[in-house]
């Protein structure tokens, strides 16, 4: 299900949120209204925390993480990492990183399975990607930006991509991911796929300004259309029956 | 697995790149993605780039003169749907500074609707980066207002603020003849609002004092003048001290004209280099040419070297007489220094006197290589005329020797005659000359009234002078007369005509074949010389003249 809110009026959901699957979390902010968007739909399946990152409220760009893993820049504090570790479940490794570029968030793309960075990122920090998210790492660009976190998001279910991307480029993106890809806009034309929406599996959300048009592309690609945690489970035990019988 | 080292955007060959398609963010349509991400009517129905220009327009035009207003104070003028109009409705509107403009036209509407339209196309930036082309009508409602111009013209008219009176004190008006042909060649009284035909000169009026300097630049180089200026105040405006003149220009022509009898004063005559004090002016043109008829020696002088001694004419034009040659003998080895004089010592006799009784003179003179024995000249019987001037008394008080005669050009009148007894229309020149219409004085008695034979007289000598003299011709513009040209040909019929362009000689021959050689060499003026009268030529003619010279055209090109 894919909701529309504003994080103090700026359209830029994925600057101030990071979601995954696992766990969620929020800048701290003036008004609740931004937190209480996510609890009211997160807060009954995953842990919704508040925190921020190295002094500042840009906890969707600074950090990246998956249902494995958390990674945090060198910037953070240490009462920051405590924080941050304390609120999440122990199956979530958090980690702080030394590395030069260290807005991860947008540099680093990822889901349970597959990660693009960066494509100058340095080895130590691909290894330590590869290692503390459990997932494969590929360096690559989308539609020519080195800055994969800012340009694409993608779930397990499926992904947006800028929409000035090539369809070669599309085609070779979507077979390394191997999960359905698709070129489009968030917040009425703005082509900061990642700065615009945040997803996970069964839910997304973007800014205020995104259409109606937009709204549906994006329901379309992340599988969100009747995508209750319930279905995903009744789709489990129908394999599973399947399997049995 | 290993990662893959796939740079994008750092191979060292170019990715073949289709671009994909996006959907509209507004209206889901399938478009290629721009900067703004929407498709093109989606932003035209947000944004108006149009949005702050002026899109109705009042321009004021002035119905006499047909010029449209500038503020504050120039009025241009432009033909409907020109150029210059479209650009100065362009400049009327505004708001175009921000937009591009990439296209502009005129929409047809009636003439007399009082409505102009424009459609301009502009290009302007909209959302980030993305260039949006928008096409639109300007109308424009055309008011009448009378330009100043006009309303000084319509409540004072036939008033003229320069004026240029050109003056020549002779007897007769051929330099205003020749005049009269280059203006008309060299097009320099086109702003003139009048021309006036005055005695012993013509009148030119013009509306800009600018103007008439500009006349006046132009007779300078043509004719030898000296000239002064005079204003006279016509109105006085107290607030903003603004003088309105009226503005004379008197310009007197050297009174000096080709074939005159000349005696220098001594001045002149040492500062010539000692040019014998009598001398024939061979040629006016803004220089004067003077030449001694003994010497062959020739000397040019401009105006203001003219003025600082000036000089009249012991004779002119009307004093000559005709003489016949009897004899005659050039002096080897004298050419003056241009090819033209070869002085000959001559015997002759004056036409009155040949056959009567003996008077011979016998003459040195220039004209060698023209005349031969039996010919006629003229030239100014020294003897028999009473000549009046200082400087001539001071030479011959001094000790000066006179010649008896002094000859000055060869004599076609005896041929003229023959040829004109001979047949009337082949005598018709077959060429013509334009003139400038000028206002003619009423008064036709009385001492300073036309002479309406001397006109005839004057205007026959100076078409038989552009026969004579190809340095003159080269001057000026001369026109084929197309029906002469074609009754000519007629009446010499086809095998004559074909024994003319066998003679390749400059000097065409029209007449018979078998009597007089002597009409061989009476002057007329060469076809190739002749210009084609193009304002003189109906359509039918004048379509058949260029189609012909285009297969001429043609034919270069092929033969390349």
């Amino acid at each position: 299900m894919a909701t529309r809110c504003q994080f103090e009026n700026s359209n830029d959901v994925g600057v101030f949120a990071k979601l995954t699957n696992a766990y969620c979390i929020c800048a701290l902010g003036g008004a609740e209204n931004f937190y209480s968007v996510f609890e009211a739909e997160l807060s009954d399946h995953i842990p919704v925390i508040k925190s921020s990152v190295a002094g500042t409220r840009l906890v969707g760009r600074l950090t990246v993480g998956n249902r494995n893993g958390l990674l945090l820049p060198n910037t953070t504090s240490d009462q920051e990492l405590t924080h941050i570790r304390n609120c999440l479940p122990d199956e979530v490794v958090v980690q702080r990183i030394d590395e030069r570029l260290s807005a991860l968030g947008n540099c680093i793309a990822c889901n349970d399975y597959v990660a693009l960075i960066h494509p100058d990122i340095d080895r130590e920090t691909e290894e330590i990607v590869a290692d503390v998210l459990g997932v494969e790492v590929f360096r690559q660009t989308v539609a020519g930006n080195v800055l994969v976190g800012s340009y694409c998001a993608f779930t397990n279910q499926g992904g947006l991509v800028h929409p000035k991307t090539s369809i070669e480029d599309l085609d070779e993106l979507s077979s390394l991911l191997q999960i359905p890809l698709v070129a489009g806009t968030v917040n009425r034309g703005s082509d900061v796929i990642g700065a615009g929406l945040v997803a996970n599996d069964w839910a997304a959300f973007c800014g205020l300004d995104t259409t109606s048009t937009e709204l549906s592309v994006i329901e379309s690609v992340f599988k969100l259309r009747d995508a209750q945690p319930m279905n995903i489970i009744n789709d489990l035990r129908a394999s599973l029956i399947d399997t049995m019988a | 697995m290993e990662p893959s080292t796939s740079y994008g955007g750092q191979v060292t060959f170019q990715p073949y790149a289709t671009q994909g398609y996006v959907l509209c963010c507004l209206c889901g349509t399938s478009i290629l993605p721009n900067p703004s991400n929407m498709c093109v009517n989606c932003i035209r129905s947000q944004v108006d780039i149009t949005e702050g220009i002026q899109k109705q327009v009042t321009i004021l035009w002035c119905k006499e003169c047909g010029r449209y207003l500038q503020p504050p104070k120039h009025w241009v003028s432009a033909e409907l749907e020109s150029k210059e109009l479209l650009t100065f409705c362009i400049k009327k509107i505004k708001g175009l500074q921000k937009v591009k403009l990439v296209d502009a036209g005129f929409i047809w509407t009636e003439p007399h609707s009082k409505r102009l339209k424009v459609k301009l196309t502009i290009q302007a930036e909209v959302f980030n980066g993305a260039i949006l082309q928008q096409t639109f009508v300007v109308d424009y409602v055309v008011e009448n207002n009378m330009c100043p111009d006009c309303n000084r013209q319509n409540a004072n008219p036939n008033s003229w603020v320069a004026c240029v009176q050109l003056r020549q004190h002779v007897h007769h008006k051929r330099t205003f003849l020749f005049l009269e042909q280059l203006i008309l060649k060299h097009d320099a009284a086109a702003n003139c609002v009048k021309v006036k035909d005055i005695h012993e000169g013509i009148d030119f009026f013009y509306a800009q004092r600018g103007h008439a300097l500009k006349f006046i630049d132009f007779l300078q180089s043509v004719v030898p003048i000296r000239f002064r200026a005079d204003k006279q105040l016509v109105s006085h405006d107290t607030h903003n001290n603004t003088y309105n003149y009226k503005f004379t220009f008197s310009v007197e022509i050297v009174p000096l004209c080709k074939d005159d009898l000349v005696c220098l004063p001594a001045k002149m005559a040492s500062s010539c280099g000692n040019l014998g004090p009598l001398v024939l002016v061979t040629r006016i043109t803004n220089q004067i040419t003077i030449a001694d008829p003994i010497t062959l020696r020739s000397y040019s002088m401009d105006a203001p070297v003219y003025y600082r001694h000036p000089f009249t004419a012991l004779a002119s034009q009307r004093a000559l007489v005709p003489f016949v040659v009897l004899d005659i003998e050039p002096v080897p080895g004298a050419h003056g220094n241009n090819s033209r004089f070869q002085l000959a010592e001559a015997q002759v006799a004056r036409l009155s006197d040949f056959g009567r009784n003996d008077t011979v003179f016998y003459a040195r003179t220039h004209l060698g290589n023209i005349l031969h024995p039996g010919d006629t000249a003229l030239g100014y019987d020294m003897t028999a005329s009473q000549l009046v001037g200082l400087d001539y008394e001071a030479f011959v008080n001094k000790g000066g020797r006179v010649p008896d005669v002094v000859l000055v050009r060869k004599s076609y009148e005896d041929k003229r005659r023959k040829r004109h007894a001979k047949g009337g229309t082949a005598v018709a020149r077959p060429w013509k000359l334009k003139t400038l219409d000028m206002e003619v004085e009423d008064n036709t008695s009385g001492p300073r009234g036309r002479n309406e034979a001397a006109v005839e007289a004057d205007r026959e000598r100076f078409l038989q002078e552009l026969e004579e003299d190809p340095d003159m011709r080269a001057r000026i513009n001369i026109y084929k007369d197309a029906e002469r040209l074609k009754q000519q040909q007629q009446q010499v019929g086809p095998e004559h005509h074909r024994q003319q362009q066998q003679r390749v000689i400059p000097v065409g021959a029209v007449g018979d074949d078998d009597d007089d050689d002597g009409d061989e060499d009476l002057p007329q003026i060469p076809l190739e010389e002749l210009l084609d009268d193009l304002e003189g030529l109906n359509l039918e003619e004048g379509q058949q003249a260029a189609g012909g010279r285009g297969e001429d055209g043609n034919a270069d090109m092929d033969m390349d």
